[in-house]
C-alpha cells in the first residue's frame, strides 16, 4: 500500500443555514477544497451522509454532486456509517488511493438536517429499529443510558460532564466556522433544561448543516498540490453490538477502543504519542468514554479530564479544539470528515488561537450510533 | 360437571377520585359519593387498552389453570372499547398467550354484558363438547364523555375466565339469559362517547333485566338467595346492584365481596366478571355464587357457581382483585386524566 | 412501525421468544442463527420470564413526535432472570423513581399507535415490580 496525504480541505460554516441545500452546501465544501489544490478533475469521489434520504428526501447522492460541481462521468459514491460516514468516507477514499486505484479523491461529508423533518426520529435509524427506536427510545436517551453506567461505575459527576460543555464551547468560541461561538459556564450547562436525564440541552450537540472535503493523493505526490502535506498514518475501524443493551459493559465504547487499537497499530504510535485529538462529543459523556476507550486518559477518568483542564487548550492532550461536535455543530454526515480537517490544520500550524504548539501527530475519532461503529484516523505532520 | 378452571383479573394502577372529577365541572363531591356511592375509579394508562387488560387478566387465568394455552380451543373478548373497530382484539390477546392457531376466535359486543357472554359462549362450547377448554374474557377502557354523569363511573379493569370439564375451581351449576331490544344506552358508530337515556336506564332497563334474569335463574336451579354465600351484580354505580340485591332477598353480606364499584369503578364488560373474581379469591369449597350481568340495549346473563376444593390450591398463582384495588395507585389530576383518555384532541 | 415489520416480530414482542446457546448458555433475544457469544449455531427456544431488573435508565423529556403525548416516560434497559436483556418504558410510577437494580415486572402494553389510522403496536413494557 501507498502512503497517502491530505493536500487540500474545504468545509462550510456549520449551523442552522436555511439559505443552503444539500446540494449547495456540498458543493460549497468540494469548490474550496479543490480551489486550494488547483484541481478541476478528480478520480473519485466519496460521500459520507446519514440520512439524505430522511432529512430531505434524497438517495443517490454520487451522481447528484458529481453532476453540481460539473464531474459528470467521474464514479461517486455515498457512504454510510450514521454519525460515523464522514469518518468511514475518509477510510474509503483513504484505501481507494493506498491501493493505487485512484490518485485522487475528494473524501466528503454533508448533512441537512434542519429542513423540516422529525429529527429525533431520524437520528433514532442509527440505532435498532426493531429493539430500541420501536419502544421510543432516541439518541440522547441511550447517551443518558450511558451515562447512568459512567456514573455508577466510575463515579462520574454532572458537573463532570458539565466541564466537557464549557471546555468545547471556549474552543468552538475561538472557531470562525462554529455554530455555537460562544463560552457557557458552568452554572448555565447545569441548569439548562433536562433532555434525557442526565444529559441537559447544554450536553447535547446542536441540529445541523454543513459540509466537508479534504483531497486525498499519494504522500509522492503531494508537493504537486501543496508544501505543507499531511500524511494519513493510520487508519483503524470497527464495530460494536448494534444495540445498547447488548452491551457487556454500557459504559465502555468497545468499537472505538477497537478501532483505535488498529489505527494505532497501523500507525506505530500509542496514545501517549497523540498531541491534539478530535473525538465524537455528540453527547458530553460521548466524550468521556471516548476519551477512556481511545487510552488518551485513564478508564474511569474521562470525566476527570475535562475538570481538571487536562484536555483543554494548553493542557496535556486537547481535545475538540475545534468546539467538537457540542460548539462546532454536528451535520452528521459531514463530522467526521470536518474532524480530519480540524487536525489537518492544527498540524499545519493553521488553527490560529486554537493553536496547539508545535503538534506533529493528532487523531480524529468518528462515532456512528450509541458506539455501533467507530472509525479512528492518526494523522501526521511529514 | 363444566365449570371455571383458571380465572384472572386486571386492574389498571392509575385512579382519579369522584372528587377531582366534580370540582373539575363544578359540582358538588358529596352529592356524588353519596348519590352514586362511588369515591374513585381506575383509569388505563396512555398505553392500556381492552387487549392489554385482557392479555394480562388471560395469563392470570393461565397460571391459576395450569394448563397448556394450546388446549384452549376458543377465545372470544367481550367488550365496547374493542381498540379496532375493524379488526379483532382476541387474535391480539391469543398470540399474546401462546394460544392458537387451531383455535376459533370472536369479539363481542353487548354493551356492559359482552363479557358474560364471552363466558357464556366459552362455556356452552365446552359443554357441548366442540373443545377442551374455551376462555371468555370481560375487557374494558369504558368510555364517558366530559361533564357527564357516566364519568363517574366509566372505568378499565377486566378478567378472564377458563371453562372446562375437568379440575374445575368452580362448577357452573346454571346459566340463564334475558335479553329484549330495550334503547337505554348507546353509541353509534364513530361516536366517542356513549348515550344514555337518563332515569330511563333504570326500572324499565337494569332493574327489570337483572330482576328478570336472577328470578329465571332461581326459578330453574330451584334454589333461593339465602342458598348462596356471595352474589354479584352488574355496578353501573353503587347504588342500583345493592338496590337490585336487595328487592330480590340477598343480604349486603352476600353481595359486599363482589362489590367493587366504589373503588374500582364500572369496568363495563369487565364489571361482574371481575365481581366474580373477587368472590373467587375469598370463596370456600362448597360456596354456591350467584352472578348477573347486565347490558343496555338490553338483557342480563345469570350463572350459579359452587366453588371446589381446588379453589384454594390455586387462587394464589396470580394476583387478587383486592391485591390490585388496594396495591399502591397512582392519583391522576382532571388533565392528567383528560391527556390518559385522550380527551385532549388535536386538530390535526 | 408498518404492518408487515411489525408483524415478522410478534413472537419476540408479545411473547417474549428468545434462544439459549446450547454451546456457551448464552441468551439471545431476540432470536438469532448464530451465539453472538460462541457463533455456535445450535440454540434452544426458551420464553423470558416477564421480570428483571433495571441495568441503566434514563427518563425521556423530548420524545419522538410519534410518543410526544407520552413524554416524559423513563426507560430503562431490564435484564431478565435468564440475562436477556431489553430496551423498554418502564411505567406506572414516578419516572423519576426508577434507578439501577430498581425489580420490575414485564406487562403487555400498547407500545406506539402508528399516525393516519395506522397499526396498533404492542409489546412489553416494564411496571414496578408487585
Amino acid at each position: 500500500m501507498r502512503d497517502v496525504a491530505i493536500v487540500a480541505a474545504g468545509m462550510t460554516r456549520f449551523g442552522e443555514l436555511w439559505e443552503s441545500s444539500l446540494r449547495t452546501l456540498w458543493a460549497d465544501a468540494a469548490r474550496e477544497c479543490l480551489k486550494h489544490a488547483r484541481v478541476d478533475r478528480v478520480d473519485s469521489i466519496v460521500i459520507g451522509n446519514m440520512s439524505a434520504g430522511q432529512f430531505v428526501g434524497q438517495e443517490h447522492l454520487g451522481p447528484l454532486m458529481a453532476d453540481e460541481i460539473g464531474m459528470t462521468g467521474v464514479p461517486a459514491m455515498r457512504v454510510e456509517s450514521a454519525c460515523a460516514s464522514g469518518g468511514a468516507a475518509l477510510r474509503a477514499a483513504y484505501f481507494e488511493v493506498a491501493s493505487g486505484a485512484s490518485d485522487l479523491v475528494l473524501a466528503s461529508g454533508v448533512e441537512k438536517m434542519n429542513d423540516g423533518g422529525d429529527v429525533t426520529a431520524v437520528l433514532a435509524s442509527a440505532a435498532d429499529q426493531e429493539y430500541e427506536a420501536y419502544h421510543g427510545i432516541t439518541f440522547p436517551g441511550l447517551y443518558a443510558m450511558i451515562a447512568r453506567a459512567h456514573m455508577a461505575a466510575h463515579g462520574t459527576t454532572e458537573a463532570q460532564l458539565a466541564w466537557v460543555g464549557v471546555k468545547n464551547h471556549r474552543h468552538g468560541a475561538l472557531n470562525p466556522r462554529a455554530q455555537f461561538r460562544l463560552e457557557f459556564s458552568l452554572e448555565a450547562i447545569m441548569s439548562s433544561t433536562l433532555v434525557a436525564d442526565p444529559l441537559r440541552l447544554l450536553h447535547c450537540s446542536p441540529v445541523s448543516d454543513g459540509a466537508a472535503a479534504v483531497l486525498l493523493c499519494p504522500l509522492d505526490r503531494a508537493a504537486k498540490y501543496t508544501d505543507r502535506a499531511i500524511k494519513i498514518r493510520g487508519s483503524g475501524a470497527a464495530t460494536g453490538t448494534m444495540a445498547l443493551a447488548n452491551r457487556q459493559d454500557i459504559s465502555f465504547l468497545d468499537a472505538v477502543h477497537r478501532s483505535a487499537v488498529q489505527a494505532y497499530e497501523m500507525a506505530g504510535v500509542g496514545p501517549e504519542d497523540i498531541q491534539v485529538a478530535e473525538v465524537h462529543d455528540c453527547f458530553a459523556i460521548a466524550e468521556i468514554c471516548c476519551l477512556e476507550a481511545l487510552g488518551l486518559v485513564e478508564r474511569g477518568l474521562g470525566g476527570r479530564a475535562a475538570e481538571t483542564g487536562e484536555t483543554a487548550l494548553g493542557g496535556r492532550i486537547p481535545v475538540n479544539t475545534s468546539g467538537g461536535l457540542k460548539s462546532k455543530g454536528h451535520p452528521v454526515g459531514a463530522t467526521g470528515i470536518a474532524q480530519a480537517i480540524e487536525i489537518f490544520e492544527q498540524l499545519r500550524g493553521e488553527a490560529g488561537k486554537r493553536q496547539v504548539r508545535d503538534a506533529r501527530i493528532g487523531l480524529a475519532q468518528n462515532m456512528g450510533g450509541s458506539g455501533g461503529s467507530s472509525v479512528v484516523h492518526v494523522f501526521e505532520r511529514v | 360437571m363444566s365449570g371455571i378452571v383458571g380465572y384472572g383479573a386486571f386492574v389498571p394502577r392509575n385512579r382519579i377520585r369522584s372528587e377531582e372529577i366534580a370540582n373539575q365541572w363544578g359540582k358538588d363531591p358529596a352529592t356524588i359519593e353519596r348519590g352514586l356511592l362511588l369515591k374513585e375509579k381506575s383509569v388505563p394508562g396512555i398505553d392500556e387498552d381492552t387487549i392489554t387488560i385482557s392479555v394480562a387478566a388471560g395469563r392470570s387465568a393461565l397460571s391459576r389453570a395450569g394448563i397448556d394455552p394450546q388446549r384452549i380451543g376458543a377465545l372470544y373478548i367481550g367488550s365496547e372499547s374493542h381498540p379496532y373497530a375493524v379488526k379483532p382484539s382476541g387474535t391480539i390477546v391469543a398470540e399474546a398467550l401462546g394460544i392458537g392457531p387451531e383455535l376459533h376466535v370472536a369479539d363481542f359486543e353487548f354493551a356492559c354484558k359482552a363479557g358474560t357472554e364471552a363466558m357464556f359462549v366459552a362455556l356452552s362450547l365446552v359443554n357441548a363438547g366442540a373443545c377442551e377448554y374455551a376462555m371468555g374474557i370481560g375487557a374494558d377502557t369504558s368510555q364517558g364523555a366530559p361533564n357527564d354523569a357516566l364519568e363517574f363511573s366509566a372505568s378499565a379493569g377486566g378478567s378472564a375466565y377458563i371453562f372446562g370439564k375437568k379440575e374445575t375451581l368452580a362448577e357452573v351449576l346454571h346459566t340463564y339469559s334475558y335479553t329484549t331490544d330495550t334503547p337505554d344506552f348507546w353509541r353509534r358508530e364513530g361516536r366517542f362517547y356513549p348515550r344514555h337515556a337518563g332515569r330511563f336506564t333504570g326500572d324499565p332497563a337494569y332493574f327489570k333485566h337483572v330482576l328478570a334474569a336472577t328470578r329465571g335463574i332461581l326459578e330453574r336451579s330451584k334454589l333461593k338467595p339465602s342458598d348462596f354465600k356471595y352474589a354479584v351484580f352488574h355496578m353501573p354505580n353503587g347504588k342500583f346492584p345493592l338496590a337490585a340485591g336487595k328487592k330480590l332477598g340477598f343480604t349486603p353480606e352476600q353481595m359486599e365481596t363482589g362489590w367493587l364499584v366504589n373503588t374500582m369503578g364500572n369496568t363495563y364488560s369487565g364489571s361482574s366478571p371481575t365481581g366474580l373474581a373477587a368472590v373467587l379469591d375469598v370463596a370456600a369449597p362448597g360456596d354456591r355464587i350467584l352472578i348477573t350481568s347486565f347490558g343496555s340495549g338490553a338483557g342480563s346473563d345469570s350463572f350459579v357457581l359452587q366453588a371446589t376444593s381446588r379453589l384454594p390450591v390455586r387462587r394464589d398463582l396470580a394476583p387478587t382483585v383486592r391485591s390490585m384495588l388496594d396495591a399502591p395507585r397512582r392519583y391522576l389530576t382532571y388533565g392528567q386524566y383528560a391527556k390518559y383518555r385522550e380527551k385532549i384532541i388535536l386538530n390535526d | 412501525m408498518p404492518s408487515p415489520r411489525y408483524w415478522r416480530e410478534i413472537p419476540a414482542r408479545f411473547r417474549l421468544e428468545a434462544v439459549r446457546c446450547k454451546s456457551c448458555g448464552k441468551v439471545l433475544y431476540p432470536v438469532r442463527q448464530i451465539c453472538s457469544g460462541c457463533r455456535g449455531e445450535d440454540l434452544a427456544p426458551i420464553r423470558l420470564t416477564p421480570k428483571g431488573k433495571v441495568i441503566t435508565y434514563t427518563v425521556i423529556r423530548t420524545p419522538p413526535d410519534d410518543f410526544l403525548m407520552e413524554g416524559p416516560y423513563a426507560m430503562a434497559i431490564v435484564e431478565t432472570p435468564e440475562g436477556a436483556r431489553l430496551m423498554t418504558q418502564v411505567v406506572d410510577g414516578d419516572p423519576e423513581a426508577v434507578a439501577i437494580g430498581t425489580e420490575v415486572d414485564l406487562e403487555f402494553r400498547l407500545v406506539r399507535k402508528e399516525a393516519r389510522g395506522g397499526i396498533l403496536c404492542y409489546g412489553h413494557k416494564a411496571v414496578p415490580a408487585g
